[in-house]
């Protein structure tokens, strides 16, 4: 549990001698208690105080890299239950399934998808982010060529390696040394052994157990063995289970800091039902799963879960906003058209992308609405005609255009005689109010 | 150290709302935890999806969800009852488009012919709602009412601008009632305080806090249940106890990403999938931040999400 300021006050030197840039050491504290300071700061302080204060302060679910390089996740640093308390910090991972039971050309197509995943969305490139190659032969010798075709193809997608077998597991890790797998498959029966690979491997053991209780005990069992990264399964299938104990996980590990739950959690989510599996998936991400297996990875299926996993993990506070400036779309002359709207991130990229399909070059001036949508802004009274105004004399964009013509969202009709009002000599032109209207509505003026 | 789970305590619990009659009547909320967390506390009611359907063709519906209703959708009470006994609806959604000025501009009269004839033809819950045209609704939902009398309806939107009139239908013609606002728990709470002083009974109400699409502002619908719902809980307010709609097919077959062609977009994939795929998936989101009533379109989405909902309870 998180200490006090004035908790932490008394482990520190209480000189106030000012090395940490803080005019006292109460004032350190009070920083360091809600985490706008780190303790290496202050160079003075002891030994105890950093062991107490470095237990206190981790957070309560163990941050874990998954994977390495570039295509590295990270996970848990999660610290309340509902989003509106406080960002959602790392957003969970997608793994899809690759069972060694396939031919190698499934398999091999199963990771070219998972290698053209990638999608590109209000300017975040998301993708499926790790492969979850599965024991379903049961046989060593098939676990170990899956693992090979993924690791020769696709070299640097983190790896789930899920397996129950030590043998199959020993062999197939060895060909992800140093890239941070997740060795998936401990239980109360096999835990030491697994736990062995894993610290030899330094890959993260995934382990599971039926139920809560099980669960915990294990994890701290194999924490005494050595092992401090560990991802966590409860042995959740029914949407329900993973509902509930992904709540009583992340509540015992926010609210209680109890360790031996404070890990990222995995769920595996594979239905027949490709649409149902979507929908499960959905429930483990909106309830604190960090690594998602899927059985398949249909484009529309994927587009709809970053688009939910970028929902739900947005910072409650600030919208995704982008930088207020005058955009060039293709390369615009002197006549092309300007067109202005806010700078919330979603309507940035919709309208852009919409300009773009045009193919009619264009400027877009992109006001700073402190990250609103049009209509949000136009309620709140930050996309009114003096500001737009302001915002187009102010830019100095009429010496690069040959024409005082300004584009308006069709939502904000209502502005535009007051806007012709404030920029003098401009002519105000009504845009179409939907912004897939745009690109009809371009190659018409263009013609 | 040995886990003993955290089970929480709520102090309130959501209303048990009942609509329609007979056999078929269903009930809405009741629960006196979080929504799913029966692992705590009692979840007596599942959620309920009403089938929408219009009093005039979908001819403003993605070509991928009036498909389903081609046979149908020329015609309200041929589409309710194909719902009904087709697709086993349990509940049914008459949207009143056609009386939105900028459409048709029918008549409250017409509309409430629409109601009756619509009603003769069913018996699982209606809900009723106005062309989302704050002046017009009023006169219309009344006409509406009272054509449903008794019939234990859910009569909608209440909104800020036209409360007064239509809490007025609702009462005299016991139905329930929805009150919508924008995203805003004090909005909402404010409305419901409105409504209940007017001697409409808070336990009858429906509160709707706006619905989103994914992708397009679902997060603030998400966190705005999730609030309401937890003042609900954890602070035993009263005002915030009524069940919540999410009234999502209107929302997410309007976005691009629900109707944009695959040959445009190669990246998206399958478009019929897609859609599909982004109403059930908004559906998801919005079980489990609090809806209890949803109003969907897609046969197949609503079908999936009920499933889902099996697996849940
Ligand atoms: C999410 C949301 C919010 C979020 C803010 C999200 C954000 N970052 O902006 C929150 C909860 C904070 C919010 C608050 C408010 N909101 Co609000 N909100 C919405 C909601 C649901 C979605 C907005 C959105 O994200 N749209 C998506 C973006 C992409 O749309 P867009 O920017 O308009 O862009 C589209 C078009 O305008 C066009 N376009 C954009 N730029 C350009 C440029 C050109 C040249 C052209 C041609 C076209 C074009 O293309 C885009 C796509 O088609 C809408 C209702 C709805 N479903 O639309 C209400 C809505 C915008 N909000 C509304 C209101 C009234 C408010 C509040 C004043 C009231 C309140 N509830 O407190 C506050 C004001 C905010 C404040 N004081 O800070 C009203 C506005 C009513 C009106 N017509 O004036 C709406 C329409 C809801 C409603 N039905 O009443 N809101
Ligand atoms: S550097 Fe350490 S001892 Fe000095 S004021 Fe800061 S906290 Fe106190």
């Amino acid at each position: 549990m998180a200490l006090s300021g004035v908790e932490i006050f008394k482990l520190l030197p209480k000189t106030n001698c000012k090395k940490c840039g803080h005019p006292t050491c109460l004032a350190f504290a009070m920083k360091l208690a809600q985490r706008q300071a780190t303790l290496d700061a202050c160079p003075d302080v002891s030994d105890e105080a950093k062991r107490v204060l470095g237990e206190a302060s981790a957070p309560p679910v163990r941050p874990i890299t998954f994977g390495s390089g570039d295509k590295a996740v990270k996970m848990g640093e999660e610290t309340v239950l509902f989003r509106h308390e406080k960002k959602f910090v790392n957003p969970c991972a997608f793994a899809v399934e690759v069972k060694d039971t396939l031919s190698e050309s499934e398999i091999t197509k199963k990771i070219e998808d998972v290698l053209a995943s990638e999608i590109d969305r209000v300017g975040q490139k998301l993708r499926i982010d790790a492969i979850a190659i599965t024991n379903a032969s049961g046989d060593k010798g098939k676990f170990e060529a899956a693992a090979k075709l993924v690791s020769s193809k696709a070299p640097n997608t983190p790896v789930i390696l899920s397996t129950t077998d030590t043998a199959a597991a020993e062999a197939a890790i060895k060909l992800f040394s140093g890239k941070r797998p997740i060795l998936y498959g401990a239980n109360s029966s096999n835990a030491d052994a697994m736990a062995n690979i894993a610290k030899t491997e330094k890959a993260i053991l995934g382990v599971t157990a039926h139920g809560l209780e099980d669960l915990s005990n294990l994890t701290e069992k194999i924490k005494a063995l050595g092992v401090e990264d560990m991802v966590i399964d409860a042995g959740s299938v029914k949407a329900k289970d993973i509902l509930g104990n992904n709540t009583l996980i992340r509540r015992a590990a926010t609210k209680k800091n109890f360790k031996p739950l404070g890990y990222p959690v995995i769920n595996f989510v594979q239905r027949d039902d490709t649409l149902l599996e979507l929908l499960v998936a959905g429930i483990a991400v909106t309830k604190y799963s960090s690594v998602i297996v899927l059985s398949s990875i249909e484009k529309w299926k994927n587009l709809v879960l970053f688009t939910l996993r970028q929902n739900i993990y947005t910072d409650p506070q600030v919208p995704m906003q982008v930088e207020q400036k005058i955009y060039n779309i293709g390369e615009p002359k002197p006549e092309s058209p300007l067109m202005i709207t806010t700078n919330f991130s979603l309507t940035y990229f919709i309208v852009s992308g919409e300009v773009e399909n045009s193919k009619v070059p264009s400027r877009l001036a992109v006001m700073d609405c402190e990250g609103l949508s049009v209509l949000t802004a136009w309620a709140a009274g930050k996309f009114t005609a003096t500001k737009i105004a302001q915002f187009i004399t102010e830019s100095g964009i009429e010496k690069d255009i040959s024409h005082k013509e300004l584009i308006i969202p069709g939502y904000v009709a209502i502005l535009s005689g007051s806007i012709e009002d404030k920029l003098e000599g401009w002519k105000v032109t009504v845009g179409p109010r939907e912004a897939n209207g745009l690109p009809a509505f371009l190659k018409a003026r263009a013609a | 150290m040995a886990f003993v789970a955290s089970k929480e305590t709520y102090s309130g619990k959501v209303y048990q709302v009942n609509i329609g009659t007979g056999a078929n009547a269903a009930n809405l909320g009741g629960e006196n935890v979080l929504p799913f967390h029966s692992f705590e506390g009692t979840v007596p009611n599942k959620p309920v999806i009403a089938y929408e359907i219009q009093d005039v063709p979908p001819t403003d519906w993605p070509e991928n969800v009036q498909k389903p209703y081609s046979s149908v959708s020329g015609d309200p009470v041929a589409w309710a009852k194909f719902c009904q006994d087709n697709l086993k609806a349990k509940a049914i959604a008459l949207r009143l488009l056609g009386t939105h000025p900028d459409r048709e501009n029918r008549s409250p009269e017409v509309a409430a012919k629409t109601v009756k004839d619509v009603l003769s033809a069913i018996n699982v819950p209606l809900i009723i709602l106005g062309s989302n045209h704050a002046e017009k609704d009023a006169p219309v939902l009344v006409a509406a009412a009272e054509a449903a009398k008794d019939r234990n309806c859910i009569i909608g939107k209440a909104q800020e601008a036209n409360y007064k009139t239509i809490v007025a239908a609702a009462m005299a013609n016991n139905h329930k009632l929805i009150a919508m606002s924008e995203l805003d728990i004090n909005l909402s709470k404010q409305l419901n305080i409105l409504i209940t002083q007017m001697g409409f009974d808070k336990e009858r109400l429906v509160t709707d806090p706006m619905c989103s699409a994914l992708g397009y502002g679902l997060e603030y619908t998400y966190s705005v249940m999730e609030r309401i719902r937890l003042a609900a809980l954890t602070q035993n307010d009263l005002t915030m106890q009524p069940p919540m709609l999410a009234d999502v097919g209107m929302y997410v077959w309007k976005i691009k990403e629900a109707q944009a062609p695959e040959s445009e977009m190669p990246l998206w994939g399958n478009t019929e999938e897609r859609g599909i795929a982004w109403e059930a998936t908004t559906a998801t989101a919005l079980l489990v931040s609090g809806a209890e009533l949803l109003i969907m379109r897609h046969p197949r989405a609503i079908e999936a999400v009920e499933k889902l909902i099996e697996e849940l309870v």
